[in-house]
């Protein structure tokens, strides 16, 4: 099964829809609900990475009966060293952003705390495509 | 212990979610980063915070958290507090900074 999700960068009222949207998807096809919990952090981190990172972006989740695959690809300024960016605690969220409890730099190990496989992919300037990969059987 | 029993002994305002003050408290969850929310509560528990958008409704939407309390006299924003109309989730309130109220909710739920 496949599905897609557009999501606007810097519309904060809006995040996480796609991740509350999928969540009831995971739900009605019964999927141990360890594994929904895994998906739903791992998904609405990168959904919010979208929104206040990028200016546009598209989800495309792909599922079947051995995995669940999240592939994010946005229009943003990407980024600049991608292992600097998975360390805990580092962030370039602005101020507005931080008042609002995000931009903490926990959201990409929160990501990788969750997920199977992550692969992050950035050009700067154009942008960043994540993959995120769970594993439905172990 | 349910939300509605915490609110009655901790005299919290209740703004909003109504239709969720029998949910089951677990736990509690004392956090303002969200991401740090999201990535260790756990279902159930009540989440003690001063942040008042719509965000933190989707959080507590996503981990299934049983109610939502805002510290030192904040109100949530009017879209947080009709998202928690929809998703029955309660949104409450204390004039307590968040070590007192987290505190005192700890003894209720640890006698």
């Amino acid at each position: 099964m496949h599905f897609e999700y557009i999501i606007d960068g810097g519309n904060f009222a809006k995040a996480g829809t796609a991740s509350s949207l999928f969540k009831k998807v995971l739900k009605q096809l019964n999927v141990d609900p360890k594994l929904i919990k895994r998906t739903v952090v791992a998904l609405y981190e990168a959904e919010v990475n979208i929104v206040a990172h990028a200016y546009n972006g598209v989800i495309r989740i792909d599922i079947d009966t051995e995995r669940i695959y999240i592939n994010l690809t946005d229009k943003g300024p990407g980024i600049p060293d991608i292992e600097l960016a998975m360390q805990k605690g580092y962030s370039t969220a602005t101020p507005e952003v931080r008042e609002m409890g995000f931009g903490a730099g926990m959201g990409l190990s929160n990501i990788k705390a969750n997920a199977d496989k992550l692969k992050i992919q950035s050009e700067v300037g154009k942008g960043t495509t994540v993959e995120i990969e769970i594993l439905l059987k172990g | 212990m349910k939300v509605k029993d915490i609110v009655d002994l901790l005299g919290l305002k209740v703004f909003s979610g109504t239709e969720g003050l029998n949910r089951e408290v677990e736990g509690g969850y004392t956090s303002d980063l969200l991401s740090d929310v999201m990535g260790h509560s756990e279902a159930g528990q009540i989440w003690v915070t001063l942040q008042t958008h719509k965000n933190v409704m989707a959080i507590a939407s996503l981990k299934e958290l049983a109610a939502i309390v805002l510290v030192k006299g904040f109100e949530p924003e009017p879209d947080c507090l009709a998202q928690s109309n929809i998703e029955g989730i309660p949104m409450l309130g204390t004039e307590d900074e968040s070590f007192e109220i987290t505190g005192k909710i700890y003894n209720l739920l640890h006698p």
